[in-house]
């Protein structure tokens, strides 16, 4: 298990002066994620078109410290599988000697919607890669559309609140168990506010034989409508009322890593977020009352499969 | 508060070929330390170097050596206030203080 002291010596490959948003989520997770390689280990990261993505690289500038590939929305995952392709050939001819790493980063926009199927594919193949979505629940960087992974209630510009809908209709998609279902070596859930487990289960990930997915929670202050001095509470909070559960799936097996000591009510979560506040009006309370019971469902469901395990 | 310089970017004469930036990092000269509305002050003395809030930080503008924090990057440092925030509420290291308190003594 790392130590902060021990991962505040390793070289910190996201530079400061990206233009992310004060407050964001992602360059938290990005930032953590990296502290998981070793110093002798080389990466190269693949970007989904994204808030990460556009503000880590504005021309001139680039933030990354390592080979870095751009590529288009839809497709981080096939570009890096091809990428990695091309380096176990090379190290086969003895061309590269050095020990590469590959990790994708992506959006919820670019991993639950646009770069699905590449996604998918890449798993399939077995590329030793790990894929990272860094999930803030909607489109933050055209402004704040719904997305497959924007929770229900949510209000969004593409699900605004009106006489017509309470916000988003439709409940979120659950990734990781989808990429569970790929059967891979590694899937996992992450939150920044847990370092600790976010660092060791990327280490697993690295370290996996094949392709891994890592899902991470990255709150948005502006899409989420909170202080931007909450970011790391509004993770806490996730983890706490389980509406985010913190858990891996190696080779089938699940396992719930972080189990809250006390399970809050989901409304500790909702009520810290603008994008929620209609939903505390009477005519609304009843979705607050199926988010409870998605979130039940989903948590009992997952430490049935964790004890069984 | 000083006005930061931005560099120029380069003529096109100058720019390598598919538009590639050959230095890692250089990010880092852009300074977006002038964002800032809320400075975060750090206490050497109440700080129990327990690293949370550079571990939290999404600009690495707290500088850690040997485990220890040694100073606060006000040059990216876009005061977003999560530091503060993550500080152990038993040892308050981090306030939150408006720029306008520093404009008299920075100019």
């Amino acid at each position: 298990m790392p130590t902060l002291k021990e991962i505040s010596g390793r070289p910190e490959i996201l530079a400061p002066g990206h233009r992310m948003c004060a407050g964001c989520g992602a360059p938290v997770v990005v930032r953590q994620i990296m502290k998981a390689l070793r110093e002798d280990e080389h990466v190269v990261v693949g970007n989904a078109t994204g808030c990460l993505e556009v503000s880590t690289t504005i021309y001139p500038f680039t933030s990354w410290r390592c080979s870095w590939i751009h590529n288009a929305f839809e497709n981080a995952a096939a570009t890096l599988s091809g990428v990695e392709a091309a380096y176990r050939s090379l190290k086969r001819q003895g061309k590269v000697k050095a020990e590469f790493k590959f990790i994708a980063f992506g959006g919820d926009g670019g991993t639950y919607d646009i770069g699905l199927q590449s996604l998918s594919g890449a798993m399939e193949r077995g590329h030793k890669m790990v894929y990272v979505c860094y999930d803030n629940g909607a489109y933050m960087n055209t402004g704040i559309q719904r997305s497959s992974a924007t929770p229900l209630g949510a209000d969004t510009t593409t699900s605004p609140v009106g006489k017509v809908i309470p916000g988003k209709t439709r409940p979120r998609k659950d990734l990781t168990e989808i990429m569970a279902a790929h059967n891979i070596p590694y899937v996992a859930q992450v939150a920044p506010s847990h370092w600790n487990d976010l660092v060791t289960k990327v280490r697993k990930a690295l370290d996996a034989d094949g392709p891994a997915f890592i899902n991470a929670l990255a709150p948005c202050p502006r899409g989420w409508r909170y202080d931007s001095a909450d970011t790391i509470e509004m993770c806490r909070l996730a983890v706490e009322t389980c509406f985010w559960p913190l858990y891996e799936v190696v080779d089938g097996k699940v396992k719930v890593t972080v189990k809250p000591r006390e399970k809050k009510p989901v409304r500790a979560f909702l009520e810290a977020q603008g994008r929620f506040k209609h939903l505390f009006e009477p005519q609304n309370e009843r979705i607050i009352d199926e988010i409870q019971a998605i979130v039940d469902a989903k948590w009992a469901n997952l430490l049935a499969r964790s004890e069984q395990a | 508060m000083k006005s930061v310089t931005k560099p120029q970017a380069p003529g096109w004469k100058s720019i390598p070929m598919g538009g590639v930036i050959t230095e890692p990092g250089n990010s880092e000269k852009y300074e977006t330390g002038d964002w800032r509305t809320m400075r975060p002050v750090w206490s050497a003395k109440k700080c129990i170097n327990c690293l949370l809030c550079w571990v939290s930080c999404p600009d690495a503008a707290i500088v850690a050596k040997d485990g220890k924090i040694v100073s606060f990057d006000y040059k990216h440092c876009k005061g977003c206030g999560i530091c503060a925030r993550e500080c152990p509420p038993k040892v308050k290291a981090i306030t939150m203080v408006n720029e306008t308190e520093f404009e008299e003594q920075e100019g």
